[in-house]
C-alpha cells in the first residue's frame, strides 16, 4: 500500500473505533450511568493487561524474544505467593515470591536463552510456548491446581460514587483503582529505569543489536538474566492484583494471550504503548461484549456473546493489516 | 552391508528422482503397507486402534499439513484446530444437509472448504510475518470457535450446542467396526501423504522452501510471494479440514466446539517441531509421540508400582512436552526425522565405523 | 574467442535518485546497457553499486527516476515482475536457499516456467511428470555446464564458498535471462576460482548470448572482460566507457586513491 492509503485505512480504522466508543451513548442505547461504570470497567480491565503486556514489551525491548510464556509466569508467581501467604503474612510471601522469579529468570537464561542467542523470532516463540508448558505442569505440581485467594486487605465492596451527577451512582471497585495505581507507578519506574539508568541504555543496546552489543562488552547473559527478572517481577505484582480479583486459577496464563494483542496494537519495543493498548483492548473488549454483543444476538440469531473471545485478536488484525508496527513501535526494514 | 546403494545405479531422471530411490527404502515400504493393510486388522485388539492407532493417523495427517505451512513455507500457525473445526462442521452439515452424497466427495468438499477458509487468513501473510502473523492465526482461532459455538445453524441448531453426525457409510459399507474405521483412516492417511510428498518434491514444494529460506531472493527469481503463500495456507488447511473431519466423525463420534479449542492447535505445532519440522516423516514422528506420551505417563507408574493421579499425569505430561520443545530446539531443531536420518546414514555403514 | 556483436541500447536507467532516511544511495544515475555487451559497475566501498543493481531488477523502488527495458519505461516493478520480463540476478552475500540440495536451487530458478497446477502435482501424473522431467533436463545441462555435477544433491549450505557462488550463478542461469546482473561474482575468491568464474560468464555471454551486468572490485577482471565500464562514487557518476577510457579518467583515479572531495 502506498504511504497515503495507509494513513487513510489508518483513519478510518481510527474512525471507526471511536464511533464503538461514542456510539452508545450518542445512540441513547445505555442510560450514561451505566456507558461510565462500563467504560470504567473496560478501563480497569484494561490496565490489568497492560501490567502482563509490559513484560512482554520488557523482555522483547531487551532480548528481542518474544515471551509466549508471560502468562505462565504470571499464573506461577501467583500460585507462589498464594500458597506461600498460606503459612506466612503476605508481605513476606510477596517478597520470598520476588526472589523465586529472580531464580526462575536465571534458570531461564541459562538453560534456554544462552543456547538460542540469534536464532529465528519465530524459534524463540516457540522455546517461550515450551516455558509455558513446562512451568504450567511444574508450577501446578508444586503448588496445586485448585483455586486459590490472595487476600490483599482491600475492600471488596464497590463503592457508589457521583451519585449527584448520574442516576443512581456509579459502582467502581478500590481494587481496580489501587491496581491502576500501582500500574501507574510502575510504568513509571520502568521509563525511568530505561532511559536514565546506565543498565537501562545497556538493556536498549541489546535490544537492537545482540552481537554488537556484546562486541562492546555488554555481558549479555547478565542482562537477561537482568531482564527477565523484572519481567518476572511485573508478572508477580500482575499475579498479584488478577489473583485477588479472580482467584488464582489456570486460566490465568490464558490470560497471556491475550496481552498479545495488547503489544500489537501498542507497539512491541513501546512501554508507553503497552498501557494505552491495554486500554484500549480493555474498552474495546468489554464495549463490544456489552454493547455489541447483544446487537449481533439480534441481528445473527445466536446462542448467547462470548464476543470478547475473539474481539481483542480482530482488532489487533485489523491493525497489523494497517499498521503493522503498531502505534508506537518502530518500523522494521528488510535489507537485502 | 545390507543398507547400501551398492550397484543401485540410476540412469535416468525418473529414476533419480523417485519417492524411494534406495532398494531397501522401497521393501521396506512395501512390507509397512503390506503388515498395515493386511495384518494389523487381524492381530490389533479395539483399544489398539481406538486409542492409539487412530488417532495417530488422523493426527499425522494434520501435522502434515501444519508442516507444510510451518516446516515447508515457513509461516507460522497457531490457529491450525480451528481449520480442523472448519472441516468436521463442514462435513456434518455436508452430512445431514445433502444425504445422498458419497463420504469421499463429503471429506474432499470438507477439505476444500477449510482450504478456501485456510486462504481468506493467509492473505495476511503477504504483510505481516512471524509473530504478528502467529497472533492473526490466533484471531482465526478464536474467532472460528466462537462462531461454530454461537451460530446455531452450524450445528444444526442442536440445543446443547454439540453435534452427533450418523455413521459414515461408503459405497455401502458402514464404517462402524474399530477395525473398518482404522482401514478408513488408514487408507486417507496414505493417500494424503503420497500427494503431501508429490507436492513437496515438485516446483510447488519448491517455490515454498524457497519463500521460507529466502523470500526476498525467491521473489528475485520469480516465485510470486503471495500465490506460493497462499498455497501453502490453502494445502495446509484442505489436510487440517480432511482431518478435523475424521477427527469428529471417527475419532470423537460427538463434539462441542470446544474440541477443536487452542491447545489442539497448541499440540499440533509441537507435534511437528518434536517430530522434525520440513519433513513428512517428521510429522508421523511427533503424531506418535503425542499419542503415546499421555498414555504411557497414565500406564508406566502403575508398572512401578508408583500410582499417580490423572491430574498429576496431565502435569508431568506438560512438563514433558515443555523440556522436550526446549530441548529439541536446542539441540536438534529438525527434530526425531533427523535423529531417524542420522541412524539411516549409520546403518548405510554398519557394520563398518566409518 | 570471437565475441558476439553488441546491439542496441536493451537497458537504460534514467536519473535514478535513491535514499534511504537521509542516506543518498543514488545520485541522478543515467547510464545505458547495450544486447549481449559485458557491462561493469565499479566504484569503491559503499558507492551504491548493489543499490543500483537493486533499483533495476524492482527490490528497491527509486524515489525518482526511470528504467527502460527493451523499450518499456517504469519508475518501479516488483522483483518477480523483473524475473518475468528476463532479468536474472546473483547476489553478492549469497542469498542461496540453505535448507536445499544444489539441484532443487537450480531447479527453483525454473519456477517461472513450471505451470502444473496443484492437483496435477500432488497426483503426479502425465504433465506435472513431463514437466518435472523435461526442466530437470534443462538444469542438467547447467550443472554440465559450471561443473557441478558431483555436488547436485548436496544441501549448499555444506558447499565451499566457490562453489555456492557456481550454484547461485547456476540459479540465476536457470531463469534464461535476457539480462543477468552479477552483483560481485568473484568476492572471495582466490586466483584459480576467479578464472573459473571469469570463464563462466564470458561463456554465457558467448553461448547463450546474455547482456550481462556485473559489478567487480577486481580491477584486472573487469579490465579483461568487461566490454564497457559505468564507474559510482558516493552515488553519482563520474565515469562511463571503455575500460582504458575509464583507467585514464582523473575523477576515477581520485575516487579510488581516496583523494578528499
Amino acid at each position: 500500500m502506498l504511504a497515503l492509503q495507509r494513513n487513510w485505512a489508518v483513519v478510518g480504522l481510527a474512525l471507526l473505533l471511536a464511533m464503538g466508543l461514542a456510539g452508545p451513548l450518542l445512540l441513547g442505547l445505555s442510560a450514561p450511568g451505566f456507558y461510565v461504570e462500563v467504560l470504567l470497567g473496560g478501563l480497569m480491565s484494561g490496565v490489568m493487561y497492560s501490567l502482563v503486556a509490559l513484560g512482554f514489551v520488557l523482555i522483547f525491548k531487551a532480548s528481542g524474544v518474544f515471551n509466549f510464556a508471560q502468562g505462565a509466569m504470571v499464573l506461577f508467581a501467583a500460585l507462589a505467593v498464594a500458597r506461600m501467604a498460606e503459612v506466612m503474612p503476605l508481605a513476606v510471601a510477596f517478597v520470598l515470591a520476588a526472589g523465586v522469579m529472580a531464580i526462575l529468570a536465571w534458570l531461564i537464561e541459562r538453560l534456554v536463552l544462552r543456547h538460542l542467542v540469534n536464532q529465528d523470532a519465530v524459534v524463540l516463540l516457540m522455546a517461550t510456548l515450551g516455558i509455558t508448558y513446562f512451568l504450567d505442569g511444574f508450577g501446578q505440581t508444586i503448588w496445586g491446581s485448585d483455586i486459590y485467594k490472595i487476600e490483599t486487605g482491600l475492600p471488596k465492596t464497590p463503592l457508589l460514587i457521583l451519585e449527584g451527577l448520574f442516576d443512581g451512582g456509579i459502582l467502581v471497585n478500590t481494587e481496580d483503582f489501587v491496581a491502576a495505581a500501582i500500574a501507574a507507578l510502575l510504568v513509571l519506574a520502568l521509563a525511568l529505569f530505561f532511559q536514565k539508568t546506565p543498565t537501562g541504555r545497556a538493556l536498549r543496546a541489546v535490544a537492537d543489536d545482540h552481537q554488537a552489543a556484546q562486541s562492546i562488552g555488554i555481558p549479555l547473559n547478565r542482562i537477561w538474566v537482568i531482564v527477565w527478572a523484572v519481567a518476572g517481577f511485573v508478572a508477580l505484582v500482575a499475579g498479584v492484583i488478577w489473583g485477588s480479583k479472580l482467584g488464582v486459577q489456570f486460566s490465568l496464563s490464558l490470560i497471556a494471550l491475550k496481552a498479545l494483542p495488547v503489544v500489537i496494537l501498542g507497539g512491541f519495543t513501546s512501554v508507553p504503548g503497552a498501557i494505552i493498548g491495554g486500554l484500549i483492548i480493555g474498552v474495546g473488549e468489554k464495549f463490544a461484549e456489552v454493547f455489541l454483543g447483544p446487537v449481533l444476538v439480534r441481528w445473527f440469531d445466536l446462542a448467547g456473546g462470548g464476543i470478547e473471545n475473539w474481539f481483542a485478536y480482530v482488532l489487533a488484525l485489523l491493525f497489523l493489516l494497517v499498521r503493522p508496527e503498531g502505534l508506537f513501535g518502530e518500523r522494521h526494514i528488510d535489507r537485502v | 552391508m545390507l543398507y547400501r546403494e551398492n550397484g543401485q545405479f540410476k540412469t535416468s531422471y525418473a529414476a533419480d528422482q523417485q519417492i524411494l530411490p534406495i532398494v531397501q527404502d522401497r521393501w521396506f515400504m512395501a512390507a509397512l503397507l503390506v503388515f498395515a493393510f493386511v495384518v494389523m486388522p487381524f492381530i490389533g485388539s479395539d483399544y489398539l486402534f481406538l486409542s492409539l492407532v487412530i488417532p495417530f493417523l488422523i493426527l499425522a495427517i494434520a501435522a502434515i499439513g501444519l508442516n507444510i505451512l510451518v516446516g515447508y513455507c515457513g509461516q507460522i500457525s497457531l490457529g491450525t484446530a480451528a481449520f480442523m473445526a472448519v472441516g468436521a462442521y463442514a462435513a456434518y452439515n455436508l452430512v445431514i444437509r445433502v444425504p445422498q452424497l458419497n463420504f469421499l466427495i463429503v471429506l474432499v468438499l470438507a477439505g476444500l472448504i477449510a482450504g478456501l477458509v485456510g486462504v481468506l487468513f493467509g492473505i495476511p501473510s503477504l504483510r505481516i510475518k512471524g509473530l504478528y502473523l502467529a497472533v492473526a492465526t490466533l484471531a482465526a482461532q478464536f474467532f472460528v470457535d466462537w462462531m461454530f459455538a454461537r451460530v446455531k445453524w452450524f450445528t444444526n441448531y442442536s440445543a446443547s450446542g454439540s453435534v452427533s453426525p450418523p455413521p459414515i457409510e461408503i459405497f455401502g459399507w458402514t464404517v462402524d467396526t474399530p477395525v473398518h474405521k482404522y482401514l478408513f483412516v488408514l487408507g486417507v492417511a496414505v493417500v494424503m501423504t503420497l500427494m503431501a510428498k508429490n507436492l513437496v518434491r515438485g516446483h510447488i514444494g519448491r517455490g515454498w522452501m524457497a519463500i521460507r529460506d529466502m523470500d526476498v531472493a525467491a521473489e528475485v527469481i520469480g516465485i510470486r510471494p503471495l500465490k506460493s503463500k497462499l498455497s501453502a495456507f490453502a494445502v495446509s488447511s484442505f489436510y487440517a479440514g480432511v482431518a478435523g473431519a475424521l477427527w469428529g466423525f471417527i475419532r470423537l463420534g460427538a463434539w462441542e466446539p470446544l474440541a477443536f479449542n487452542v491447545n489442539l492447535s497448541l499440540n499440533l505445532l509441537f507435534m511437528i517441531i518434536i517430530g522434525g519440522m520440513g519433513s513428512l516423516l517428521g510429522s508421523y514422528f511427533g503424531a506418535a509421540f503425542i499419542v503415546i506420551l499421555p498414555l504411557l505417563l497414565n500406564q508406566a507408574p502403575a508398572w512401578f508400582g508408583l500410582p499417580i493421579s490423572t491430574a498429576l499425569a496431565s502435569h508431568l505430561e506438560a512438563m514433558i512436552f515443555g523440556a522436550l520443545i526446549i530441548f529439541f530446539l536446542i539441540v536438534e531443531p529438525h527434530g526425531l526425522a533427523r535423529l531417524w536420518a542420522i541412524g539411516k546414514e549409520k546403518l548405510r555403514l554398519w557394520p563398518f565405523p566409518h | 574467442m570471437t565475441r558476439r556483436e553488441v546491439g542496441d541500447t536493451l537497458l537504460s536507467v534514467d536519473d535514478v535518485w535513491l535514499s534511504f532516511g537521509g542516506v543518498k544511495a543514488l545520485q541522478g544515475v543515467s547510464f545505458d546497457v547495450r544486447q549481449h555487451e559485458i557491462r561493469a559497475i565499479i566504484g569503491p566501498n559503499g558507492a551504491g553499486k548493489s543499490s543500483m543493481l537493486n533499483v533495476i531488477n524492482g527490490v528497491y523502488h527509486p524515489q525518482q527516476g526511470r528504467i527502460a527495458f527493451r523499450g518499456k519505461v517504469r519508475t518501479a516493478m516488483d522483483p518477480h515482475e523483473a524475473a518475468e520480463q528476463g532479468f536474472g540476478r546473483t547476489f553478492q552475500s549469497l542469498a542461496l536457499f540453505k535448507g536445499m540440495s544444489v539441484l532443487d536451487n537450480i531447479m527453483s530458478g525454473r519456477n517461472l516456467r513450471m505451470k502444473t497446477g496443484l492437483l496435477l502435482q500432488a497426483l503426479h501424473v502425465g504433465p506435472a511428470r513431463r514437466e518435472e522431467l523435461r526442466h530437470r533436463a534443462f538444469v542438467e545441462q547447467i550443472i554440465d555446464f559450471l561443473e557441478i555435477q558431483a555436488y547436485r544433491k548436496t544441501p549448499v549450505g555444506r558447499l565451499p564458498y566457490g562453489l555456492q557462488k557456481r550454484v547461485d550463478l547456476g540459479r540465476a542461469l536457470a531463469m534464461e535471462p535476457a539480462i543477468l546482473l552479477l552483483d560481485e561474482p568473484m568476492a572471495g575468491m582466490n586466483i584459480e576460482e576467479k578464472q573459473d568464474m571469469s570463464r563462466f560468464v564470458l561463456d554465457v555471454n558467448d553461448e547463450f548470448g546474455t547482456t550481462i551486468v556485473l559489478i567487480e572490485h577486481d580491477m584486472g577482471v573487469v579490465m579483461d572482460i568487461s566490454d564497457r565500464v559505468v564507474v559510482l562514487d558516493y552515488g553519482k557518476k563520474i565515469g562511463d566507457g571503455t575500460p582504458d577510457e575509464v583507467r585514464e579518467n582523473q575523477q576515477v583515479i581520485d575516487a579510488y586513491l581516496g583523494v578528499a572531495h
